[in-house]
């Protein structure tokens, strides 16, 4: 199948301190992949180098097999097709719920504003916040943040979502409901990459799981057979330090 | 003639041009801030446009950043005095003596002024929002102006409304040194009327109540603008913090105690 995002050869240094030491990573449609590692090990700066937040050092990133690092591609409209989720949600604070899933439509995509509000609130009831749609980002919790935000990469229509540690900065009662979406989303075939710590998630709903150390792909494969028989000593250590 | 008679002389003779002066003085101070706030949002953005990777154009973006550094700093370091006589004078002397009419050149000068301190407030605004917001804007596709109009500004200008207020106030003070260049405002009112009467201190103490009048009024209407604009999510606490008997509680912004 058709390669949605590849990775080659992928480095990216912050003054001086090399992060990601060269990964090679192929993404297909439909694939449900978990980056899963140690903090610091560069997963989430692998992820903001995808979405461009980040300017790799070196390396290339091919979208369709086109360079998106050469230009070949116009970086918005690259954007608005592999949107993100971050860890501290990033929700527009000036905008209501509804706003929030309707402007970045109409702005970036050019939508009507009758178009974009009937498909954010196709997304919003999705994710069980269409009840909220007058509320401010400051008056929600941390979860129904995060699945507002969720609900705002969908009303993009984008081809992958990227998922940056989305339940890290939740409070332990709030992780199930975004983590719920989540599977949602997963089992009707979204393509997604997943910065994650956590494990379960990785394993029953991933269909592969993608270890990185010290800003390499330290190892890789069928989650099962990953989290039951990790290969390398460096993956067996990091699960036993987790599990236990 | 004693001083209250003065006063009230001065008062009933004199008032239309007492207040063609103030509104000459309101009317400059006014567009003259709202146009220093269009040149600060404008410099403000192109200020923060994140450094392009082609070389010519990080070139182009550096020069332009030059440029509007060296707008803030020279009209930041000099009197507006002195610059309102070069800028008038200035074009005279480029335009064989013809001058600048005078309401545009004091609109134009304190615009001018203005927006070489809006450009440093709007850039401090711009910093202090959280960067989370901008990259919440660019990971769904929005380019830097688009996410400056729709997400960031918005934000910014509830940030520096206290700053505009204070800006609006100093310029309703400032306009006077246009007297230099002979725009009709208030201090130009009292300085001809003082002339006529010679009643120099009843005259500039009738024009020093009014400023103040003008001054004060102004705050209190902006303070009340900016409480609406602050919103929901301010909240006052009660109760003394250093107290350890007191009960703590935090209002909400038109809510009663709970």
């Amino acid at each position: 199948m058709e390669n949605v995002i590849t990775l080659k050869n992928l480095k990216k240094s912050f003054s001086g301190r090399e992060i990601l030491k060269g990964i090679d990573l192929e993404i297909k449609k439909n694939e449900v992949v978990s980056v899963i590692g140690s903090s610091g090990s560069g997963k989430s700066t692998m992820l903001r180098c995808i979405n461009l937040l980040e300017d790799a050092t070196s390396g290339d990133i091919l979208f369709h097999d086109k360079s998106v690092i050469e230009g070949h591609i116009d970086i918005n409209e690259y954007r608005s097709r592999i949107v993100m989720v971050f860890q501290q949600f990033n929700l527009f604070n000036n905008m209501t719920v509804l706003d929030n899933c309707v402007r970045p439509q109409t702005v970036v995509l050019d939508r009507s504003k009758d178009e974009a509000r009937e498909i954010a609130m196709k997304y919003l009831r999705k994710v069980g916040m269409a009840e909220y749609i007058n509320a401010r980002p400051a008056q929600l919790s941390g979860g129904m943040k995060q699945r507002v935000a969720i609900a705002r990469a969908l009303s993009m229509n984008p081809e992958v979502i990227l998922f940056d540690e989305p339940t890290s900065a939740l409070d332990p009662e709030m992780v199930g409901e975004v983590l719920d979406v989540m599977r949602e989303l997963a089992s009707e075939g979204l393509t997604m990459i997943v910065v994650t710590h956590e494990m379960a998630f990785a394993r029953d709903v991933s269909d592969r799981v993608i270890f990185i150390d010290e800003g390499v792909i330290c190892e890789e494969g069928d989650p099962k057979e990953f989290f039951e028989n990790p290969k390398t000593e460096r993956a067996k250590a990091f699960l036993s330090r987790f599990l236990n | 003639m004693t001083f209250i008679e003065n006063v009230i002389n001065i008062i009933t003779k004199y008032h239309t041009l007492l207040l063609d002066g103030l509104g000459y003085t309101m009317l400059i101070a006014l567009t003259g801030t709202i146009f220093g706030l269009i040149i600060g949002l404008l410099t403000g953005i192109i200020k923060t446009i994140p450094m392009s990777k082609s070389p010519i154009l990080k070139f182009l973006q550096k020069l332009v950043n030059f440029i509007i550094a060296c707008y803030v700093e020279i009209f930041r370091g000099t009197p507006m005095m002195v610059q309102s006589m070069v800028i008038f004078w200035g074009y005279a002397f480029m335009n064989d003596g013809n001058t600048l009419p005078l309401i545009p050149a004091g609109i134009f000068i304190v615009s001018i002024n203005t927006g070489a301190y809006m450009t440093e407030i709007v850039r401090g605004g711009i910093i202090s929002v959280d960067k989370g917001q901008f990259e919440g804007a660019y990971s769904v596709g929005m380019t830097h102006w688009q996410a400056m109009t729709n997400v960031i500004i918005p934000q910014v200008m509830r940030n520096i409304l206290p700053s505009i207020s204070n800006e609006f106030v100093i310029n309703i003070k400032d306009t006077s040194v246009l007297n230099v260049i002979g725009v009709m405002e208030l201090y130009y009112m009292a300085n001809k009327i003082q002339t006529m009467t010679w009643n120099i201190f009843e005259t500039y103490l009738i024009i020093c109540v009014m400023y103040f009048i003008m001054t004060f009024t102004i705050t209190r209407i902006l303070r009340v603008f900016e409480k609406k604009l602050a919103g929901s999510d301010t909240y006052t606490i009660c109760g003394s913090q250093s107290d350890p008997n007191a009960e703590i509680r935090v209002k909400k912004e038109k809510e009663e105690f709970r």
